[in-house]
């Protein structure tokens, strides 16, 4: 079975953290579908359509993905790099918002290939006025990559604030 | 978290770069705004060769695609594929919409790309929407140099 079209990734194992993002991206409506993975594994199988998401295509990458990097079973920059270094999946912008302020995580992160790196504020507010930013910039400003097989389309769909799959 | 100090700025049409000069600094960019016209000066920026031996690296390069010289791919593989340089931000700003140059720079490693759009009011808003965000938002790491 085919699985729907997701915009964006979100990866966060912080239930709050979560939600106020999906609060932020929805009120913008600045994505169709969303899908939050709690940890790495369920990110790298929700990327490369295995483990619980057979049904999920590589035709069909999220056109974003929102990545922490404290996460529990496989740590963020893992992902990252799974995702950089498979040519199936490298095209895919990934941004990584994190509380971390460490120096290496900044350079292990470009060096790996992440496409922006983003300080996730500690106040509630500021917050939610970074994610509408993150999201405004790789949803409306960018141009994600589109696969060779992919037909022109011009005419976009109007958001409707669907959230896939929330654990 | 490094502030963003320099900026180049890599396009063959003096008129957008005018341009986008004019829109950063409306934008409060205290940056410097470094510029060339085609992809052999700025991969010779880049390298800090010649007479920009003395430049400092870019901390975010703002990359046409269609140049003379050497094009912007030819540039953004250079600089991508080069340990010194591959930490540097790629912005790809060019009037193509083209699937094919979009695939290509993500391929390539380009950051993100920006469609670099025909009339004055979606230039002035495009530039100030990546000033806000590669200026306000986006973290870089300390320059080793």
């Amino acid at each position: 079975m085919n699985e729907p079209d997701v915009d964006i990734l979100l990866v966060e194992d912080s239930v709050d953290d979560a939600e106020l993002a999906l609060h932020a991206l929805r009120k913008e409506k600045l994505a169709n579908s969303i899908f939050i993975a709690r940890d790495g594994e369920e990110a790298l199988d929700f990327v490369f359509c295995r483990g619980t998401f057979p049904g999920r295509s590589f035709d069909h990458p999220p056109k974003l993905v929102l990545l922490d990097l404290k996460l529990p079973k496989i740590d963020g920059m893992q992902v990252l790099k799974a995702i950089k270094s498979d040519p199936r999946t490298r095209t895919i912008p990934v941004v990584i918002l994190t509380s971390s302020r460490e120096e290496r995580d900044l350079v292990s992160g470009y060096d790996l290939g992440v496409n922006s790196f983003i300080q996730k504020p500690v106040d509630f507010d500021q917050f939610r006025a970074t994610v509408k930013s993150v999201g405004l910039y790789w949803m409306v400003t960018n141009q994600p990559p589109v696969r060779a097989d992919v037909k022109p389309n011009l005419d976009e769909e109007a958001p409707t604030d669907e959230v896939l799959l929330t654990k | 978290m490094a502030e963003i100090k320099e900026i180049l700025l890599v396009d063959d049409n003096p008129a957008d770069i005018d341009l986008t000069r004019d829109i950063l600094s409306r934008n409060s960019c205290r940056s410097n705004v470094h510029s060339v016209a085609d992809g052999i000066e700025a991969i010779a920026f880049l390298q800090r060769q010649g007479k920009y031996k003395n430049e400092a690296r870019p901390d975010v390069v703002f990359l046409d695609l269609n140049l003379p010289g050497r094009d912007g791919r030819s540039v953004l593989a250079e600089a991508k594929s080069d340990p010194a340089l591959q930490k540097i931000p790629i912005v790809i700003f060019s009037t193509s919409s083209a699937h094919e140059d979009i695939r290509c720079s993500y391929e390539l490693g380009a950051n993100c790309y920006v469609t670099k759009p025909g009339n004055l009011q979606g230039f002035v808003s495009t530039v100030s929407a990546l000033a806000s965000f590669w200026f306000s938002c986006v973290m870089l790491p300390g320059k080793e140099d």
